[in-house]
Parts: structure tokens; C-alpha cells; sequence
């Protein structure tokens, strides 16, 4: 395995029942890279995602984290893994009991060893970093738009300087503005800390704009991998219509512009 | 990624006067000891400091804004600090940090409330809730006359749903607890009446308490803690996911199908309940009466008649509809009282099962005082 590769899936199948959703998923993820997952609905990108992050055992085939398999890890093991990923789940999945100042401290306080007001510090940066006002931190999830919501889970996902962070529909219900502002970051977080990101999305704009990589879903594997000039001109059925649409063609016509 | 991890973050003076070498990982892990370094760091009085980065071998966000802070720091004091040697990557992350820290102004802590203050927005909360409360009551009401007026409004499948989850599976748990309240009453007020040699007033005792007061109580409570609280969470979590607002815009009254359904069935319910309670209760006050006292099953029912009138079974299952009325209440009241997430759905059903349990004993006291004033 090359060292540089971060994720790295092979042979995965996935059935639920009698269904399978994924029959020889193949997937290397390089490191500091961002990799876009797409594909139409019920093709599996969540699932994918939650396997890779440990959430959900695949039925048959492995994945690597940092070169380590991850079907055979003992608990320590995996949390040693942990430590290395942050997450941001589709609708926040913010502790509604918590402060958005308390969610992003929870695992700075499970995982580290610092005074109490460092730590508080170090979760105000996170928030600042994630681009929230700091009269956000002493608000309940439930006081926020949802704009700021997705931006309080990223502050969390932040947390811990992950190597490895995992956004699923990060631009999903977001205004123009405040996606941009999430594409902008996501960029900036990747040059600045050397992030690699794995994103599910359907945001044609925010792919052109952020993504190096694209997988693209279908037919229960991987079916097209590059750039995303490559797979706009791919000739897949599949992949034509999804990029091909009015919305792909506005989405490149947009990307193109601003270069 | 195997490689060693790099050595805590440190900060050395020397070789030159002013010069500094920050070596090692700045990272959070390290914070708190690189925070105390720093601080015993013997910083010149004037002048410039030299800060050579270039052993500096990771830097995350935290440890850039520690090292934002020093800077900060030093200038404030009248230095002129001086960064050389930062990687290329590390500057742009000090940079990012920089650029975001600007833009916020730290939060002042939200002031601590006095006691007087905690005291008095407690009450206003307490009389607040008191009055919704009664306003959905009011609200309840008018919901029943509207739909009495036209009957044809009453969700039939909603109200078997809940006389089939609030009677008729309530009838195992309900049978196990009141037998076994009989057989405690009877083997306790046994082992007094044995000193008498009043074996036979033993069937007085046991039907009067449970026909009288313990049945119609004892079926109150179960409800309350099996439906009741089931009422709020379901509603609550209906609240939390939009679901009530969905069925406004589509044009049904969260009323008329969350409320009523549920009131009406429990009004029904509990009657039945508490007459079932009733037969568990002297069966095992029976049970104990013939192990512990010698009063077969024979002469415990031919005393019954005698010793109890139908005025007190009528008593107890007539106070039945209104604890059920006060259970289904506030359960729904608490259900809509929900707001944000998850953890508000469990307060509410927490205080939904609290004030139904504090409220129906309530309602039996003064049934007891309206009773002896009636002379009943």
C-alpha cells in the first residue's frame, strides 16, 4: 500500500437482507485530498460512509484506516483510529442537552488533558475556526439556524485536529452564502492543516469547487473515479444524466467562470 | 503512518540574547505545558525577540493560536516579536487562525443570576405553566363539545388503538399488583384481627380499602406511569420532528386526533380497569384470608354483601373518569409542551408522570373530603 493512501476499501459488499447495496466497492483515498462521494439516491453513499467510519460492519470485504484493517481491531485500537477521524453527520447530530460551547468541548474533554479554561479557549477557536460569531458558543443546538448548526458540527468535528474528516451533506439545506462559506473552509482547513476530506454530497457547485477527486456511485460499485472534468465528459449512461442535467451543465458553466 | 510521533512542543532561549527556538509539536495535547513555558520563558524587558521556527515539527490549530497569542502578547508588552522560519504550510494555518479569531470578539460569559432573581423567574415559570395548563384544558374542552356536536368528527381507529394500549395491555401488570395488595393488606390487618379472634371482619377490611380507595388509586398510577408517560413522548417526539406542524397544514387538528382519542379512551379504560383491579384485589386478600385466618372462599363471598355496600364500589369507580381525564391531560399537555430535542422530550415525560401521580392523589383527597361532607 503506498504510503500516502489514508483510506483504502476493497472487495466491499454490503447487503441488508436479501438486498445488496454494494458488490465489490473498490476506493483508495489519498492523502490531502478531497474526495467527493456521489450517486443517485439508495446507491449507498451513507452507508459507505458509515462503514468507513467504523458505524456499520460491511458483510464482506476490508477497509484500511491509515493501513489499518479495520474489521479486526480491538477497541483500543479502534479508538486510537478515532481519535484521528472527525465526522459531521448529515443533520448535525449535535448533543441537544449541551451548549454549542459544550458539544465542541465533549471530545477535547474525553480524549485530552487540559485545565478547563484552556479548554474552553481551544473549543472558542474551534468555533471561530468554523466560522461562527462567538455569541454562538453559550447557544443550544436547538437556538440555531440550520446554517449554524452545520457549522457547529464541523467546530466539533474539529475538535480533535483530525487528519481524516468525514462531512455527509455538508451543504445540504444551506443558503448560497453559507455553503460557499462551508466550501471556502473546507479548502482552507485542507491546505492550511493537511486535512483529508471525504465528503457526501449532491452539491454539483460545491464538487466543482472543492473536490480534487469524485467517486461516483452506481450499479452497487464504484463506476467512475477521477476530477471532475473527467467525469462530466464520462460516457457512462449512469453518469451522463447525472452530470449532463441542466443543473451539472450550470454547475460547471459557474465553475468555469470563476476561474 | 508509522513514523515516531515528534517530541512536545518546547520553547529554548539563547544562543543570542531575544532569541528563542520553538522546537517539537505545538499541538492541543501539549497545550497546558507549552501555556507554562512560555510563561517562565525570560522574555527581554524592550526590544526585538527573535522567534526561530524552523525546528517547529506540527502545528495544529491549537497550538497556532497559542503561538498567535504570544505574539499578541509580546507586542503588547512593547517587544517586537519576529517569527522566522515557519514552514510554509504552519503559516498559512497561523494565518487562517488569525484571520478567524479577528472576526469574532470573545463572548462575555452570561452574568450569574442572583437568588431573588432565580426565586422569582422560578415562580413566574411555576404560575406560567399553572395558567397553559389551564388553557389546555379550555382548549380541550372546546375540542369535546365541537366534537360531541358532530360525532362523526371522533377518530373511531384512534380511540380503539388507545383503549387496546391503555386498557386492554395494562390488564397483566394491573392483575399482578393489586393481588399482591390485597394479600399485603390482609396479612397485615390479619395479624391483628387474629389477636381478636375477629378473623371475619377481615373481608371488611380488605373490600372496603380496595373497593373504596386502593383499586380506582392503584389503577390511576399504572396508567399514569404506562400511558401517561407514553403520551408525552409520543406527542413530544411528534413535536420535535414537525410532525404536529404537518398535520396543521394538512388540515387535522392535532386536538382531534392526539387528544381526544387518547382522553376518551382512557375515561373508558380506566373504569373497567379499576373494576378489574377491584376482583384482583379480594381475590387476594381472599387468598390470604383462607392460608392465614381460616375464612374459606365461602364464607369471605357470603359475607361480602354485608360487609360492603354498592354505594363504595360505585364511589371507587366513579372517581375512575376522573383520574383518567387527568392523566390523559397531562400527558398531552407535557407532549406539546416540548421544545427542542431529545433530552426535552424525557424532562416532559418525567414531569407529565410527576404532576398526573401528585394530581390524582390530589383529586382522592378531596374526593374523601366531598364524601364525608355528602356523609357518604
Amino acid at each position: 500500500m503506498a504510503a500516502d493512501t489514508v483510506i483504502e476499501v476493497e472487495g466491499l459488499r454490503t447487503c441488508f437482507g436479501e438486498t445488496c447495496i454494494h458488490d465489490g466497492v473498490n476506493l483508495s483515498v489519498r492523502r490531502g485530498e478531497v474526495l467527493g462521494i456521489v450517486g443517485g439516491s439508495g446507491t449507498g453513499k451513507s452507508v459507505l460512509l458509515r462503514e468507513i467510519i467504523m458505524l456499520h460492519e460491511p458483510t464482506a470485504g476490508t477497509i484500511r484506516l491509515f493501513g489499518e484493517e479495520t474489521g479486526d481491531l480491538d477497541e483500543a485500537a479502534a479508538d486510537r483510529l478515532r481519535r484521528r477521524m472527525g465526522v459531521m453527520f448529515q443533520h448535525g447530530a449535535l448533543f441537544s442537552s449541551l451548549t454549542v460551547l459544550e458539544n465542541v468541548m465533549v471530545p477535547l474533554r474525553e480524549q485530552l488533558r487540559l485545565p478547563p479554561a484552556l479548554m474552553e479557549s481551544v473549543a472558542a477557536l474551534k468555533i471561530a475556526l468554523a466560522g461562527l460569531p462567538a455569541d454562538a458558543g453559550p447557544k443550544f443546538p436547538r437556538q440555531l439556524s440550520g446554517g449554524m448548526l452545520k457549522r457547529a458540527a464541523v467546530a466539533r468535528a474539529l475538535a480533535l485536529d483530525p487528519e481524516l474528516l468525514f462531512l455527509d451533506e455538508p451543504s445540504a439545506g444551506l443558503d448560497p452564502v453559507s455553503a460557499n462559506a462551508l466550501d471556502e473552509l473546507i479548502l482552507q482547513l485542507r491546505d492550511s492543516l493537511g486535512l483529508t476530506v471525504v465528503m457526501v454530497t449532491h452539491d454539483l457547485d460545491s464538487l466543482w469547487r472543492v473536490s480534487d477527486r469524485v467517486a461516483f456511485l452506481g450499479e452497487k460499485k464504484v463506476i467512475g473515479l477521477g476530477s471532475m472534468e473527467t467525469l462530466s465528459r464520462s460516457e457512462h449512461p449512469l453518469i451522463s444524466t447525472y452530470f449532463q442535467g441542466p443543473r451539472g451543465r450550470a454547475a460547471k458553466e459557474h465553475a468555469w467562470a470563476g476561474r | 503512518m508509522n513514523s515516531a510521533l515528534p517530541p512536545p512542543g518546547d520553547i529554548e532561549s539563547g544562543p543570542d540574547a531575544g532569541t528563542f527556538r520553538l522546537t517539537g509539536a505545538w499541538t492541543t495535547a501539549h497545550l497546558e505545558r507549552l501555556r507554562l513555558r512560555l510563561e517562565r520563558s525570560p522574555w527581554p524587558a524592550a526590544g526585538a525577540v527573535r522567534l526561530q521556527a524552523g525546528a517547529l515539527e506540527a502545528l495544529d490549530t491549537g497550538g497556532a493560536w497559542l503561538l498567535q497569542g504570544l505574539l499578541g502578547e509580546l507586542r503588547g508588552r512593547g517587544l517586537q516579536p519576529r517569527l522566522d522560519g515557519l514552514r510554509g504550510e504552519f503559516t498559512a494555518l497561523l494565518e487562517l487562525v488569525r484571520e478567524r479569531l479577528g472576526e469574532s470578539v470573545p463572548a462575555a460569559p452570561p452574568p450569574r443570576e442572583g437568588t431573588l432573581a432565580w426565586l422569582g423567574r422560578e415562580a413566574w415559570r411555576r404560575a406560567e405553566e399553572g395558567l397553559a395548563l389551564l388553557a389546555f384544558f379550555g382548549e380541550t374542552v372546546v375540542a369535546l363539545g365541537r366534537n360531541l356536536l358532530h360525532p362523526g368528527r371522533i377518530r373511531r381507529h384512534a380511540l380503539l388503538e388507545s383503549l387496546q394500549s391503555a386498557g386492554v395491555n395494562a390488564l397483566p401488570i394491573l392483575a399482578l399488583l393489586s393481588f399482591l395488595i390485597g394479600v399485603v393488606i390482609a396479612y397485615q390487618g390479619g395479624v391483628q384481627l387474629k389477636t381478636y379472634g375477629a378473623n371475619i371482619f377481615i373481608v371488611e377490611l380488605v373490600t372496603i380499602t380496595m373497593l373504596r380507595e386502593l383499586a380506582p388509586l392503584m389503577a390511576a398510577i399504572i396508567v399514569a406511569g404506562r400511558t401517561g408517560s407514553a403520551f408525552t413522548a409520543q406527542i413530544g417526539t411528534m413535536q420535535v420532528t414537525e410532525e404536529i406542524d404537518a398535520l396543521r397544514t394538512i388540515g387535522i387538528a392535532p386536538m382531534d386526533l392526539l387528544v381526544l382519542p387518547k382522553l376518551f379512551g382512557l375515561v373508558l379504560a380506566l373504569p373497567l380497569l379499576t373494576v378489574f383491579a377491584d376482583a384482583f384485589g379480594v381475590l387476594g386478600g381472599m387468598t390470604m384470608a383462607t392460608l392465614m385466618l381460616d375464612v374459606s372462599f365461602g364464607d369471605f363471598l357470603d359475607r361480602v354483601p354485608q360487609a360492603v355496600s354498592a354505594t363504595s364500589f360505585l364511589i371507587g369507580v366513579g372517581k375512575a373518569p376522573v383520574f383518567a381525564a387527568i392523566i390523559a391531560l397531562v400527558g398531552c399537555y407535557q407532549g406539546f409542551r416540548v421544545s427542542g430535542g431529545a433530552d426535552s422530550v424525557g424532562r416532559q415525560t418525567t414531569k407529565s408522570v410527576v404532576q398526573s401521580i401528585f394530581l390524582v392523589i390530589i383529586a382522592d383527597a378531596v374526593f374523601s373530603i366531598l364524601y364525608s361532607w355528602l356523609g357518604i
